[in-house]
């Protein structure tokens, strides 16, 4: 009998063993990890429905959604946004980017620049400490960014930051002590450059560049950032716990200089990807902060108080591959261009989550002077005037006619090359609308997306979708796209009266003279329509209205270290 | 029986390095790479990547190194997530996904084979109609609808349930719910046809006409020889569900393995293609045996050879 019920029972029993298997190989570490997360969350839930924080455990955790399981939280490594916003709790760099999106003192409590442009003195605030507690000098500054040059380390951002210093292509190839960055004392970090770079304030506030703790990096190689125990830093938080895939919590450094203006206690980064779950977890209240709104739920959102939409520095547009006829005709290239109803794109297709674009250079790009950039472009009007879509389709139909080919005839049928994701495949049906006035036949090829960026890259398409956001809010960042060399020049753009004009901007120390011939690349950029400009970026999410003292920037980040939870 | 089990697997070993050379040459011929990104990292950096992870090697030669690591159980550092080993990826993420998938191949036996038996025995009856409808119905509906339905009703409207993660009992029986749906409509749907036919058979007659009880028949000589296309299925299914689902896992927050093998495939994470795959194939290779076994000991009329 007892043989038979075995064997009745063998499937299930099969099933039993190999989940006893997983419980408790992991019943035991997860023990202590759920209650905390239990006690963080229902702390989370006392602060904000009870009033005031002091409820019963205390303790004020703002819990968010910004992005998925971040791929690496290393400042060297990391080149995603949401890596980088996450980043930006954890370390603070030498300067930091404030309420007003202008650059304020952060690791360093002043910086001067010598009056040929070329040294950058940063002095150190006093008692700098790491989150372990030991202390943070000038040197810490100087391994880490020889640390970005490093082949070994291989950091995607090293010559976007750094490639302006002496001696960083000696340093690239292998010599890292040769980049030009001093320890002038414990408090004191010159930085020789090898031309003028303005806007080096706002690179020594990119997330790359933060002091990374050698004796902690070398010890642990790349898995010192990986795991909470040996995640030293030097920002507001500090990671007390990651749980890949659910979880990151932060909890308040104390050895932060400013620690005594932290009012949370901790935050949770959930790590959602799905755009309905995070909005489901919002809706529960389980977060107070969400990036991911999914757009189906857009139309609905209209109106709410708790539903944000800012800008940030970056234009969605489209790259014609300027190497194959008949793109190598700027006539054509206005055309397409022209026969573009950028607002009905922007304000119907795309919901109003991105703003039509009349320039290249949208919103928020900083002009030499401080001033807006775009407010200085083309003597102060739009190079495209979107309102006036009628009109510009007309003179689209001149321009094709002009460069042979009335009414699209004998224009050969052409491919609009993107990948599958948001409004991707929305504004590509459009295009074949769109350009279809023109006479013009357009096949849509939906490429997977890790086929997708090489595809572009190597020039082997003719039309598609491209897009930016700035690193930082000078206009170079995205001018240089289009430069004939830039590895991101994917519509193989080469015009030397542009690239004469970017080399100016890029020696020049007058700030007039640099202002000018950024603004004169733009206006060649536009006139050649050397890549079609569609809509700005913008950020949507929602935001508790128990959210106060955070902001946004230009740049695409959010900055929750000194907001609180109020009832 | 032993020798058996010795033949599978040996054949279990070449059939795993098969699957793994044939997924190593087709995941290198698929265009794209693991340092892409929008935004072009510099030709440098690229270069020193490639080169820290011996993606500038021949792909022979990369073949050749990878398989030696592997033999010694060395699957390399994930490509995409600096820092971490696949190994040490895959002995985090896969617990959680085993927890969760046990259960549910737990709940679709302990649901699926009674329902089957009781809508076989009661053919034609209202129980049988019944469980009919609801079989057609968890075989038709996919599993991120019955997620998108509970979450919407009992997590968001009802809120009785959490909506994210796995740290509690509560938690577990949204996912668990979308996840065996399926599965406990499959077995019902097998244990009731298999239950037909054995019921159909002559020795059931004669056995009634013993006049053996109800019980006997059913249990001793009817659900022994109807439960065997279920260990059938149950096998290679226990290996799938409990390397998790990608969609559930998605919608639920949840850390577990079967995002991986998405997120690898879609980033070009190639030794993590490579690990969650030889995982994978290893898993249902022994879960096969695991079937062949448990259908000799069922019926011993089965020769294994």
């Amino acid at each position: 009998m007892k043989k038979r019920v075995a064997a009745l029972f063998l499937a299930a029993v099969m099933v039993v063993s190999v989940t006893a298997c997983g419980n408790s190989s992991t019943e035991e570490p997860a023990a202590p990890s759920e209650s905390a997360g239990e006690t963080a969350e229902s702390g989370d839930d006392t602060a904000a429905e009870s009033d005031g924080g002091a409820a019963s455990t205390g303790e004020k955790v703002l819990s968010v959604q910004i992005g998925p399981n971040p791929e690496t939280l290393d400042p060297a490594l990391n080149s995603a946004v949401d890596g980088g916003n996450m980043i930006l709790h954890t370390f603070e760099c030498l300067l930091t980017v404030d309420e007003e999106g202008k650059l304020a003192p952060g690791q360093a409590e002043s910086w001067e620049v010598s009056e040929d442009g070329l040294t950058w003195t940063f002095h150190l605030r006093d008692g700098l400490k790491w989150s372990d507690g030991s202390d943070l000098t000038a040197n810490d500054f100087v391994y880490s960014w020889q640390r970005v040059c490093d082949p070994n380390v291989a950091a995607p951002y090293a010559e976007t930051v750094l490639s302006m210093v002496e001696g960083y292509e000696d340093a690239i190839a292998g010599d890292i002590t040769k980049l030009n960055v001093v320890a002038v004392d414990d408090s004191t970090l010159e930085v020789h450059l090898t031309s003028a770079c303005s806007y080096f304030g706002s690179l020594a506030a990119f997330a790359t560049l933060s002091p990374v703790q050698q004796a902690t990096v070398e010890a642990n190689g790349d898995a010192w950032a990986v795991d909470a125990d040996t995640y030293v830093c030097n920002g507001s938080f500090y990671i007390s716990e990651w749980v890949p895939g659910s979880y990151i919590m932060c909890t308040k450094n104390p050895n932060y200089w400013n620690a005594d203006a932290i009012k949370l206690d901790a935050i949770k980064f959930n790590l959602i990807e799905d755009a309905n779950a995070s909005y489901s977890a919002y809706q529960t209240g389980e977060v107070l902060f969400i990036k991911d709104v999914p757009t189906e739920e857009i139309p609905s959102l209209e109106g709410n108080p708790e539903f944000y939409v800012d800008p940030i520095i970056g234009t969605y547009y489209l790259s014609l591959n300027t190497q194959k006829a008949p793109f190598d005709d700027a006539n054509v290239r206005k055309a397409l261009s022209l026969a573009i109803d950028r607002e009905y794109v922007a304000n119907t297709l795309m919901q109003g989550t991105y703003s039509p674009a009349s320039n290249f250079m949208g919103p928020g790009w900083i002009d030499t002077d401080g001033s807006e950039f775009i407010d200085n472009a083309n003597g102060g009007q739009p190079y495209i005037d979107t309102a006036n879509y009628e009109a510009n389709l007309e003179e689209a139909k001149k321009l094709l006619a002009d460069a042979g080919y009335p009414d699209g005839e004998g224009f050969p049928a052409i491919t609009y090359s993107t990948n599958d994701a948001g409004y991707h495949k929305v504004v590509a049906e459009y295009l074949q609308q769109a350009w279809a006035e023109l006479g013009i036949t357009l096949d849509v090829d939906i490429v997977e997306w890790a086929s997708f960026t090489p595809m572009r890259r190597n020039g082997d398409y003719e039309a598609s979708r491209n897009g930016w956001v700035g690193d930082y809010s000078d206009p170079s960042n995205m001018l240089d796209l289009l430069y004939s060399t830039n590895g991101n020049n994917d519509g193989k753009f080469n015009n030397a009266e542009y690239d004469a004009a970017m080399d100016v901007s890029r020696t020049t120390l007058d700030a007039a003279e640099r202002s000018e011939a950024l603004h004169k690349a733009e206006d060649i950029l536009m006139d050649q329509a050397a890549c079609i400009p569609v809509a700005y970026y913008n950020d949507f999410w929602l935001q508790s209205d128990k959210i106060t003292g955070m902001w946004h920037s230009a740049y695409g980040y959010w900055y929750f270290m000194y907001a609180d939870i109020t009832e | 029986m032993f020798k058996y089990i010795v033949k599978r697997i040996v054949l279990g070993i070449v059939t795993i390095w098969a699957v793994a050379t044939l997924t190593f040459f087709l995941m290198n011929m698929v265009p794209g790479g693991p340092f892409l990104s929008e935004k072009a990292i510099s030709p440098q950096a690229t270069a020193a990547l490639e080169a820290k992870y011996g993606l500038d090697k021949p792909m022979s030669q990369r073949y050749f190194t990878y398989m030696t690591d592997a033999l010694h159980g060395d699957f390399g550092d994930s490509l995409k997530q600096r820092g971490r080993t696949v190994t040490s990826i895959i002995t985090s993420r896969f617990p959680v996904s085993a927890r969760l998938g046990g259960s549910c191949v737990l709940v679709s036996l302990i649901l699926g084979i009674p329902l089957g038996c009781i809508a076989a025995l009661k053919r034609g009856k209202f129980a049988d109609s019944l469980i009919s409808v609801v079989a057609t119905c968890g075989i038709a509906v996919p599993s991120f609808v019955i997620c998108t339905v509970l979450m919407y009703f009992l997590g968001v409207k009802l809120a009785i349930l959490p909506t994210i993660g796995l740290d509690s009992i509560k938690h577990y029986i949204m996912p668990v719910a979308a996840l065996s749906f399926y599965p406990t409509a499959y077995i019902m749907r097998l244990m009731r046809s298999s239950m037909l036919d054995v019921l159909g058979q002559d020795y059931m007659r004669t056995a009634r006409a013993k006049g053996l009880a109800g019980g006997v028949i059913l249990f001793k000589h009817a659900l022994r020889n109807a439960i065997l296309p279920v260990i059938t299925y149950v096998g290679p299914m226990l290996a799938y569900t409990i390397t998790g689902s990608f969609v559930v896992e998605k919608i639920f927050v949840i850390p577990g393995l079967g995002g991986e093998f998405i997120k690898a495939i879609n980033g070009r994470d190639y030794t993590m293609i490579m690990g969650t795959t030889i995982f994978l194939a290893t898993l249902v290779i022994i879960m096969n045996v695991f079937v062949d076994i448990a259908y000799k000991i069922v019926d011993p009329r089965i020769k294994l050879k």
